[in-house]
């Protein structure tokens, strides 16, 4: 445990250092949705239907996007080999790198999303099922990303398969969130949905770090 | 005292098997070079030797029990150096095998790991200024780090120049005189007396052999 919280403070010092790896994911989040209303037109009601899910779709676009530096710098310099070679378990590493890469990318996107809900005229009861929705869905998308970027690596054009394997495996997550943030403005709770979110959570901590790791050992085979 | 053997140990790399019927045996304070053309397999074996692959048949044993058996254990005995440095080009010298050795709790070994092999004075350098022998440097501080009893070593010498390579002679030597085993696969000639010599030019499958199993 312990190395695993060094493990953990080790990358997430590197990608903090590695600034472009930081701003990426938001640039692109806050862009490609402030292109909406210049695409769309400013009228108010339009804007506060698409939000949910236009945020959605971008923030988990843009964590798409972060995923192959995941695991992919560490395999090709070698990292990876002695991280299969230390005395901490494979999944436990694989657990503090995703959430390592899950502080610098989900978690900057939770932290700008309100900015971009007020862009979007989001509903104004719809903020808190909005970063709730973040919170739990977020991390759930950074480890399936982990379980695709480990099957990927050492793949030719890893990024676009990379993001064929794992779109489709992001659509209930997407699903469960917008639903959330939308059932509010429609006067519905947003608590199942959350809930529902948040099982998908626990079952990703569990299960994906050990996929992961039998893909990443295979990899190193 | 500690033993550690293979018996019977094929490897198969894609459709190829690149060696098979291998056997040897390596105790404490001994050495085993790993010799042979290239392609015939020393890479794999040290992979092999460290788990990272599994062999084809045959099996790893340490003081007589199978290396699979316990993986965990065989991690926290193992020092591997492979063709890669693993060294991050933002971090430091004294940043990039203080992470490794600090994962083993020896962070207590970093500086005297870096002034055996002369890094001392580029500690705080990041690592992406330095030559390609720098980096080997770097990585074999890393192993001297980490100490543990085996030592698995691909090409360690690459890159070195002649100094370095003896620093590298008596850390080696130290090790060896500390109980440690040094598996090491290398072309150039490297100082370690008494070592066994493991030519895997003569595990290797004869073609023709390949075609008829098939």
């Amino acid at each position: 445990m312990k190395t695993a919280l060094r493990l953990f403070r080790h990358d997430l010092g590197l990608q903090l250092r590695q600034g472009s790896d930081l701003v990426a994911p938001i640039a692109f989040f806050v862009l490609a949705t402030i292109f909406v209303p210049l695409a769309v037109g400013p009228e108010p009601n339009l804007l506060a239907k698409l939000a949910p899910g236009i945020i959605w779709v971008t923030a988990l676009l843009a964590t798409l996007l972060a995923l192959d530096r995941l695991f992919q710098r560490d395999f090709e310099d070698g990292s990876l080999d002695l991280l299969a070679l230390s005395p901490m378990p494979l999944e436990l590493a694989v657990l503090a790198k995703v959430t390592a890469h899950w502080a610098t990318t989900g978690l900057p996107l939770i932290i700008v999303a309100p900015l971009l809900g007020l862009m979007m005229r989001l509903d104004a009861g719809s903020y808190a099922a909005l970063e709730i929705s973040l919170l739990l869905g977020t991390p759930t998308l950074s480890l399936i990303g982990a379980v695709g970027a480990a099957v990927t690596l050492g793949a030719r054009r890893g990024g676009a398969l990379l993001a064929i394997l794992v779109l489709p495996l992001y659509v209930p997550v997407l699903i469960f969130a917008t639903s959330a943030v939308g059932a509010v403005a429609e006067g519905l709770p947003a608590r199942p949905h959350l809930l529902l979110l948040a099982s998908m959570l626990v079952l990703g901590i569990v299960l994906a770090p050990v996929v992961a790791a039998a893909a990443i050992r295979s990899a190193l085979e | 005292m500690s033993r550690f053997t293979g018996s019977g140990i094929a490897c198969r790399r894609g459709h190829r098997v690149v060696f098979s019927g291998l056997d040897f045996t390596v105790e404490t304070g001994g050495a085993l070079v790993l010799v042979g053309p290239n392609g015939s397999g020393k890479s794999s074996l040290l992979r092999l030797m460290a788990g990272l692959l599994a062999p084809f048949a045959g099996k790893l044993a340490w003081d007589g029990l199978p290396v699979a058996d316990d993986p965990g254990a065989h991690r926290a005995r193992i020092a591997y150096l492979g063709h890669l440095d693993a060294i991050k080009p933002m971090l430091s010298v004294r940043e990039s095998i203080g992470f490794w050795a600090d994962l083993r709790d020896r962070a207590a070994w970093v500086q005297p790991a870096m002034d055996v092999l002369g890094l001392a004075d580029l500690a705080d350098l990041p690592a992406r200024f330095l030559s390609a022998g720098q980096r080997r440097r770097l990585a074999l501080a890393r192993v001297i780090a980490m100490a543990p009893p085996l030592w698995l070593l691909d090409e360690p010498t690459v890159g070195l120049d002649t100094r370095s390579i003896a620093a590298l002679e008596t850390a080696l030597a130290a090790h060896r005189r500390t109980g440690g085993i040094v598996v090491a696969a290398t072309h150039a000639p490297i100082l370690l007396p008494d070592a066994g010599r493991l030519d895997l030019a003569e595990f290797a499958l004869p073609q023709s052999a390949l075609a008829e199993a098939l």
